[in-house]
């Protein structure tokens, strides 16, 4: 009994991390139309500042702002500097993104060095929370608070306000959305840093579960990949429902299938692609 | 365009023919070369990067000199992958003529060359754990000074059994043969030791979350573990993060609780036991001058990595010191090798058995914070630790290789 409680419970949890990673791949997918293969090195990047800040005496919730801060700039740059010069050209933005996955690769290396780095779990969250028969990780819990958080903040963003709006015309129908007269570029630049910045926080805030280390780029993409496909790009709903259920059946396959750990992850994405190939939420096919 | 030869032709390659015979003898005043498989980029850089670190403070404190001869070493980064391992030894021997090959670090990188390198006759010294490299498949031309992977977790089947008392073990590891080459050497001990495995947990290489599998231990008396990169860290943080620690005592492999991870490791892994060939821990003159020349030069405590390949200067040393220097004959040079025989090394006394796998200490640690720092205690020695453990050498290697399921856990 406790044992399927504190899967559940964990799978919430893991949705939540999830949503963080994946949200703003999501975005930068629906409106641009490239899988951004740089996300999990953003996400990477993301957390090595933040040992960095965190070294500078910021504490956890400072450094993953900072972080996030130095990683919208990062990110813009790069859209500015590369990815505009490419512009409808999309298999050649795609590769540039995988190139430049290499490069922060190698320059995190340089930078911080193979060793991997842990992040201490912030001292008020360290404990553990009783719900019913189990203890569950304070720190895990609070993950999924701010999940719940950012995706609110984003949906008044997206569904509210007049940026937002323009985001979704973006992603619906750009060429149309630029006949009536929106920066569909500048809405390029300003999704890029979001979704850049997106990432960089949400790799400080999993510092405390998965530490940092090289590799954690290739780790963390393709999870954010399989999330967005199932939820459907550029749909912030999708996102959040694909994190969740990546959530379940993460901690739910790996537990009762473990010789299917990968096809438990990759199987529900192929059945999407086969049946629905725009995602549970998206409007059109990736 | 037909092959003619003109007199000029003609006169140059008589006289370059006339020299070839000439040529070992001008080799022989070259410097030895040593070529360094290591990985510097990608997830394997941080056990690659303390490869080369390890050798090159080796040969600065015999200031590249080794036997009376310039030592050169040549350092080629595999990437870490099975491809790079083999175009990269291609070149280091085709192109660099190296003498010795030090390195791979991967058992996938070394499984891609071992054909390779027994045809090319070139002595090779790997950190590379698959056992069957020095018991089912050997190759002549193969030396390890580290150890096989199930090597260290023979004697701690015996630790945990004996000593710990421990009665009921869950494992967890990757899911990869270094994994089921660990968890079989230990159950198997362990289980003649009166011990008992009730559960072996397999995770895939990438694994963010272990929740999923540490959900599911439950009664027993210890865990063993024998993570290996940058997965123990994780996994002793969500270990603890999920209260097992203070129910379930952790034991551990030597990658596992390596020395080089100290600096990364939080509170959470104290109190951990593991078993290791080297560690930075051990009082011999020829460590503390290893660990002391670590410490100034690149800043780290040594582990595994870094020993493992400053281990293997010393061999190479002392090879050297035996054929007088020469390098020529490769059969003489690798039957030189395998007859190294030491006494104070940073892991203390080795030699090498008739297949070119050590024999020598493996240290049972427990991680400790003293001072302020994690480090590993020493808690006892096992010495002398063959790759066999106590077994017959027929009757093991009768046995098939350790698998994920063999042995299997008794129901």
């Amino acid at each position: 009994m406790s044992l399927w409680l504190l899967l559940a419970v964990n799978s919430v949890t893991l949705g939540g991390l999830l949503f963080l990673l994946s949200a703003g791949f999501s975005l930068i997918f629906g409106l641009m139309r490239i899988p951004n293969l740089t996300h999990g090195s953003f996400f990477m990047l993301g957390a090595y500042l933040g040992t960095s800040f965190l070294a500078l005496g910021l504490n956890l919730w400072l450094a993953a702002l900072a972080s996030a801060a130095a990683m919208a700039m990062i990110g813009g740059g790069i859209e500015r500097l590369l990815l505009r010069r490419l512009a409808g050209q999309e298999l050649a933005q795609v590769l540039v993104t995988l190139g430049l996955s290499f490069m922060i690769a190698d320059l995190c290396l340089m930078e911080w060095g193979g060793d991997p780095i842990s992040v201490d779990t912030p001292a008020g969250l360290r404990g553990a929370v009783p719900i019913l028969s189990i203890v569950f990780p304070t720190y895990r819990l609070v993950i999924v608070i701010i999940a719940v958080v950012v995706a609110a903040a984003l949906w008044v963003m997206l569904d509210r306000t007049r940026l937002g709006a323009m985001i979704r015309a973006g992603v619906d129908d750009a060429p149309m959305a630029r006949i009536t007269g929106i920066r569909v570029s500048r809405l390029f630049t300003i999704v890029f840093c979001l979704g850049a910045a997106l990432a960089g926080f949400a790799g400080v805030m999993g510092g405390p579960i998965l530490s940092v280390y090289p590799g954690l780029d290739a780790d963390m993409l393709p999870l954010a990949l399989i999330v967005v496909i199932l939820g459907g790009t550029g749909s912030l709903p999708g996102a959040l429902l694909g994190s969740f259920i990546i959530g379940f059946l993460y901690n739910f396959g790996q537990a009762l299938f473990p010789e299917l750990a990968y096809i438990i992850l990759f199987l529900p994405m192929l059945l999407i692609l086969v049946v629905r190939p725009q995602g549970l939420f998206g409007r059109h096919a990736p | 365009m037909a092959w003619t030869v003109d007199r000029r032709k003609f006169l140059w390659g008589t006289a370059l023919a006339t020299a070839l015979p000439w040529a070992p003898a001008l080799a022989q005043s070259q410097p030895v070369r040593i070529g360094l498989l290591t990985v510097k980029t990608g997830p394997l850089a941080q056990g690659g990067i303390q490869m080369e670190q390890g050798i090159t403070v080796f040969l600065k404190q015999k200031n590249n000199t080794l036997a009376g001869r310039k030592v050169e070493l040549i350092s080629a980064d595999t990437g870490g992958n099975p491809a790079g391992a083999k175009t990269k030894a291609q070149e280091l021997i085709e192109r660099d003529h190296v003498d010795f090959i030090v390195g791979p670090l991967a058992a996938f990188e070394l499984l891609a060359i071992t054909d390779y390198i027994q045809q090319a006759k070139v002595p090779m010294l790997s950190l590379a754990a698959a056992d069957d490299m020095t018991q089912r498949k050997p190759n002549a031309y193969f030396v390890r000074a580290s150890a096989t992977s199930s090597q260290c977790c023979h004697p701690l089947g015996d630790y945990a059994a004996k000593e710990m008392k421990l009665k009921r073990v869950a494992t967890i590891n990757e899911d990869f043969a270094f994994g089921y080459e660990q968890v079989g050497g230990f159950q198997r001990v362990f289980e003649d030791e009166g011990g008992r495995i009730v559960k072996k947990l397999w995770t895939p290489i990438a694994t963010p979350d272990y929740t999923p599998y540490l959900a599911q231990i439950s009664d027993v008396d210890g865990v063993w573990n024998g993570f290996a990169g940058s997965n123990p860290i994780k996994f002793n943080q969500q270990y603890a993060e999920l209260g097992l620690k203070s129910k379930y005592p952790v034991i551990g492999g030597w990658t596992a609780y390596d020395d080089a991870l100290l600096k990364s490791f939080g509170d959470d892994a104290v109190g951990a036991i593991s078993a290791a060939w080297y560690s930075s821990d051990l009082d011999t003159p020829s460590n503390k001058r290893f660990v002391a020349d670590m410490v100034r030069e690149y800043g780290n405590i040594p582990g595994g990595y870094a020993a493992g390949c400053y281990i293997n200067g010393m061999c190479i040393e002392a090879a050297l010191g035996k054929t007088g220097g020469k390098t020529d004959d490769k059969a003489k040079l690798i039957e030189a090798l395998r007859a190294v025989s030491l006494t104070d090394t940073p892991r203390g006394a080795f030699h090498f058995d008739h297949l070119g796998n050590v024999v020598g200490n493996v240290f049972i640690r427990r991680l400790e914070r003293k001072g302020g720092k994690l480090v590993n205690t020493i808690v006892k020695t096992y010495p002398n630790v063959s790759q066999f453990w106590t077994y017959d050498e027929k009757q093991y290697l009768a046995q098939p290789v350790y698998s994920r399921d063999y042995p299997p856990l008794k129901s």
